[in-house]
């Protein structure tokens, strides 16, 4: 399955500066070990070292966050995206 | 909560609609780099506070609007009586303690909350409730991002633009929830991209376990927000990560 994976600016330096990149599996896990492959760095933005997700930082397929599917182990769908929505604390000053 | 680059389109739409009472939050002053985004204050006020120029700014858009002035950094202590005396909440803040605060605060408090938030090109929103079964912000992100590891805006910089964009959304939130009409951004977070010009919406669900608006709350009071964010008492986000004391927040 190939999906389409929507990087913030915040981690774009690791793609090469792509907003949109493209990774293959048949779960977020398998999508975040090809991307691990293809951009060395960008999953330890996302995952914790002990495999987990960051509570800082969110996933989700197509629309709905992987907290409220299979976490890691949510199947994607060819075609699927995937976001990631990290926590940024810009605004006032 | 900031007459800054989210604070500045708010507020001036705001008063623009006419909405009675407007107060600002904001502890700062003027300084030139903030210009480039934030459009309550001029060249000539560089150096004063930014309620004082933001408070000019409004009054001068409409002088039917009661614009009230808290200097102040909103802390623990002061959250409770500053917020209580509104009816709505617009998070326009810069940085990690604060924005839990205002999320916990406005929980406590009953009151809306508006919420924006701006990386570089990148920005989101949404609205949250009081009460149950709806989203706060620590259903979205349960714990911030350790000091250091996240770039501040100071380091990243932010397209000028983007305030505006989101500030803007945040306003048409504001009005659509004073007025009752819409269907407001609850339960589902914007995510906008300015370099790709893109808009996405994702479902923001409620915890039932979160600590603040959870079925079992374990934070019933405000807390202090600097150490929950792994800053030591009274030091800045950008002193934490710089590791040195600047004397002055840097602007985000």
């Amino acid at each position: 399955m190939t999906v389409t994976v929507k990087i913030p600016t915040i981690f774009r330096p690791d793609v090469g500066g792509r907003p949109n990149v493209e990774a293959n599996g048949r779960t977020l896990r398998d999508v975040l070990e090809d991307l691990d492959r293809r951009y060395p760095g960008l999953k330890g933005h996302i995952l914790s070292e002990d495999g987990g997700l960051h509570r800082f930082v969110n996933l989700y397929v197509n629309d709905e966050d992987v907290r409220y599917l299979a976490w890691l182990d949510t199947r994607v769908e060819e075609g699927d995206t995937v976001s990631i929505l990290p926590a940024v604390a810009g605004g006032k000053a | 909560m900031g007459a800054g680059g989210l604070g500045s389109p708010v507020a001036m739409y705001l008063a623009a609609a006419g909405v009675g009472t407007l107060g600002l939050v904001d502890f700062d002053t003027v300084d030139l780099t903030n210009l480039q985004r934030q459009l309550l204050h001029d060249t000539d006020d560089v150096g004063r506070p930014k309620v004082d120029s933001a408070a000019e700014r409004l009054s001068g858009i409409n002088p039917g609007v009661n614009v009230v002035k808290h200097e102040t950094v909103l802390s623990s202590v002061n959250a409770f009586d500053i917020l209580g005396h509104y009816d709505l909440v617009v998070d326009g803040t810069d940085n990690f303690p604060v924005r839990y605060l205002v999320n916990d605060a406005t929980q406590m408090l009953g009151k809306p909350l508006v919420y924006g938030s701006i990386y570089q090109f990148d920005g989101q929103a949404s609205v949250f409730m009081p009460g149950p079964e709806t989203p706060c912000y620590r259903c979205l992100f349960p714990h911030p991002p350790p000091p250091g590891t996240v770039p501040s805006c100071a380091e990243g910089g932010v397209f000028g633009v983007l305030p505006g964009i989101i500030g803007s959304i945040q306003a048409v939130e504001a009005i659509k929830l004073i007025t009752g009409i819409g269907e407001p951004l609850v339960g589902r977070i914007l995510l906008f991209d300015a370099l790709a010009m893109e808009f996405t919406t994702v479902k923001l669900r409620w915890d039932p376990a979160c600590p603040v608006c959870g079925r079992n709350p374990t934070v019933t009071q405000l807390i202090d927000y600097d150490v929950f964010c792994g800053l030591a008492p009274g030091e800045t986000p950008a002193e934490a990560e710089h590791g040195v004391r600047t004397g002055a927040e840097v602007s985000t």
